[in-house]
């Protein structure tokens, strides 16, 4: 589904991302973690489109990202920003309806005219009915953020990239909002690239991850590969025990407490 | 959305027909409206024979030949100046962006008064030459108080407005220096300074429509991508819009509309901030409604800001820049404290 050759990106004397190679599979539920400034959201902007790589080549289905014209591009990948969507006085249902914008013909009609029940699919699959006429300035952090997952759905992508979604969301969004994600992925066999703060989160949603550490790529591989207390010292440089999730297995972190290790030479 | 827009549309349309029929009653010979109807209903075409003349050669003369130019000047004028405001506006996604705080009117108007100084407006390119050096200048001047605001690629609000009126006062003063020094009266200053209509027959009102009719319809065609840029242009280009040439476009149709406005009717402040502004408070932030309906709104608050310039301290005129301004300048003022409270709200 998206093939990363050999890309790199500096910005002036930085060099955000080093010579990275990476396949995506179609229907893979991939999480990209690592430190505050690894790379991981250069990553993303470059698969989005947004930036162009220094050299090396991004493809989506076989073809070079910049061979994409805007509208093209946005019918097949979709991209769900940290920040979400600001505080508009646009209602729910009318930024959600923003998302069929790469649909729409010079008059702003309906390539295809089924956009009323897609519609309708999302507001009840993301339980907006009774926000729908909401202006965004009046709704919580979490109910913008669904608004956003709404307006991402109606362009009805084949590979969504989301970045640290549930980064300003309290704990009961957080797993609303993955879960979400994560049905949405489930039924429409949906390629998901996701970075994640969360190191849980990650591992209880993705498939598989990817580890990036000061530009380069450290490991990648099914979180039961990756998550492991070595890993965690390297890359993260923080002391950790790995449990694995009563329900499915899956490692989950618990940070040891060191009040002497807690600060030496923690990078940012 | 299209059943929002006619019924808008209706209501803005009959309050401009009401406008215009008072607007052309008032001067120094009182006309009533419904003389007015019936002559200028006795021109359309195919309804002529069923209305009987029955007024005075001379009222026909005074609506027909100078107060109906006067108004439909200003009407075109009044539009032109909003529909370019709120096309500012959405791109810049400044809400004080307008042509006048930009330095756009003002860079124009250098444009047009140095061809008139010279006597050159009518040269190279006929009667085009005014309206497209006035374009150019006025893009120039855009041009210039965008790369003076910018910073980090980003173009704070505050920053914008300010290198606008930076820009706007040393033009203006060249404007000044130029009629000064051509001995004309002191009128002409005031005319390219703070805007007129007076003596200003059909000939500029068929100048100016063609750029308002081309210009709006494109405008208005780029209102969902408008819509799409209030989201950011980040945001914006993810959901599918071409942002950079987006913006590129919709700055020169807009600075291309104020250009021909200027040509004809001299520097007229406030408008295109005002208009858009009351619209809004009524419509909600959908360009797709705005921009019709700021072209209706520009052309009755002109209209009515014309009628007081010319009726207030009647015979004498006051320049319509100065009408403008006291209604604008206090309302900049409003969006300034307004946008600093809800500054201060985030702060909390």
């Amino acid at each position: 589904m998206i093939e990363v050759q050999n890309a790199a990106k500096s910005y002036g004397r930085l060099h955000a991302l080093k010579e990275i190679s990476w396949k995506v599979e179609p229907g893979e539920f991939w999480g990209v973690i690592g430190p505050n400034g690894s790379g991981k959201s250069t990553l993303l902007s470059l698969i989005s489109g947004i930036e162009a790589p220094d050299h090396g080549e991004i493809s989506l289905s076989g073809q070079p990202i910049a061979s994409y014209n805007r509208k093209a591009l946005s019918r097949k990948l979709a991209v769900l920003q940290q920040d979400g969507l600001p505080p508009v006085s646009f209602t729910v249902r009318e930024v959600i309806e923003m998302g069929r914008f790469p649909f729409l013909d010079w008059r702003g009609r309906e390539k295809d005219g089924h956009a009323e029940k897609l519609m309708q699919s999302i507001m009840d699959r993301l339980e907006l009915g009774d926000l729908a006429d909401r202006q965004l300035s009046s709704l919580s952090g979490g109910q913008r953020q669904r608004a956003a997952l709404g307006k991402v759905m109606a362009q009805q992508p084949e590979v969504v990239l989301l970045d640290e979604p549930t980064t300003y969301l309290d704990i009961r969004y957080q797993q609303q909002f993955m879960e979400l994600v994560a049905g949405w992925q489930r039924e429409e066999g949906l390629t998901v690239i996701s970075v994640m703060h969360d190191l849980n989160l990650a591992s209880l949603y993705c498939d598989r991850l990817l580890v990036l550490n000061a530009g380069s790529l450290v490991a990648m591989g099914a979180p039961s590969e990756i998550l492991n207390s070595d890993t965690m010292e390297s890359v993260f440089d923080v002391k950790s025990h790995i449990v694995a999730h009563p329900d499915t297995g899956v490692p989950q972190l618990l940070l040891q407490k060191d009040a002497k290790n807690g600060w030496s030479e923690a990078g940012d | 959305m299209r059943t929002r827009l006619a019924g808008y549309g209706f209501i803005g349309l009959g309050l401009l027909i009401f406008s215009l029929l008072i607007c052309i009653g008032f001067g120094s010979v009182h006309l009533p409206a419904g003389e007015i109807a019936r002559i200028l209903l006795h021109q359309l075409p195919g309804l002529g024979r069923w209305i009987q003349p029955d007024w005075s050669v001379a009222s026909e003369q005074i609506v027909m030949q100078v107060r109906l130019p006067r108004v439909l000047l200003g009407l075109l004028v009044g539009a032109s100046l909003a529909v370019a405001g709120s096309a500012f506006q959405g791109v810049l996604r400044n809400p004080l962006a307008d042509p006048f705080t930009l330095g756009v009117s003002s860079g124009s108007a250098v444009g047009a008064a140095v061809l008139i100084f010279f006597g050159w407006q009518f040269s190279l390119l006929g009667i085009f030459t005014l309206p497209v050096v006035a374009f150019l200048t006025g893009a120039a001047t855009l041009w210039i108080v965008m790369w003076l605001a910018r910073e980090n690629g980003k173009i704070p609000i505050e920053s914008l407005i300010l290198s606008g009126v930076v820009m706007q006062s040393f033009l203006g003063a060249v404007v000044s220096f130029l009629t000064a020094m051509s001995k004309r009266t002191i009128n002409e200053i005031l005319y390219w300074t703070m805007g007129s209509l007076s003596l200003r027959g059909w000939s500029y009102t068929a100048i100016l429509l063609p750029y308002l009719l081309l210009g709006g319809l494109y405008l208005w065609s780029r209102s969902r991508s408008l819509n799409l840029l209030a989201l950011g242009e980040r945001q914006a280009a993810h959901s599918g819009l071409n942002v950079e040439s987006t913006k590129l476009a919709v700055l020169l149709v807009a600075t291309l509309m104020t250009a021909a406005a200027v040509s004809v009717s001299g520097v007229i402040g406030f408008v295109g901030l005002v208009v858009p502004h009351m619209i809004r408070l009524v419509t909600g932030p959908d360009y797709r409604l705005i921009i019709p309906l700021s072209a209706l709104g520009g052309g009755i608050f002109m209209m009515w800001s014309d009628l007081a310039a010319r009726s207030l301290l009647a015979p004498t005129e006051i320049p319509l820049g100065v009408i403008t301004a006291f209604i604008g300048a206090p309302f900049f003022a409003y969006l300034l404290y307004r946008k600093k409270k809800a500054r201060e709200r985030e702060m909390r």
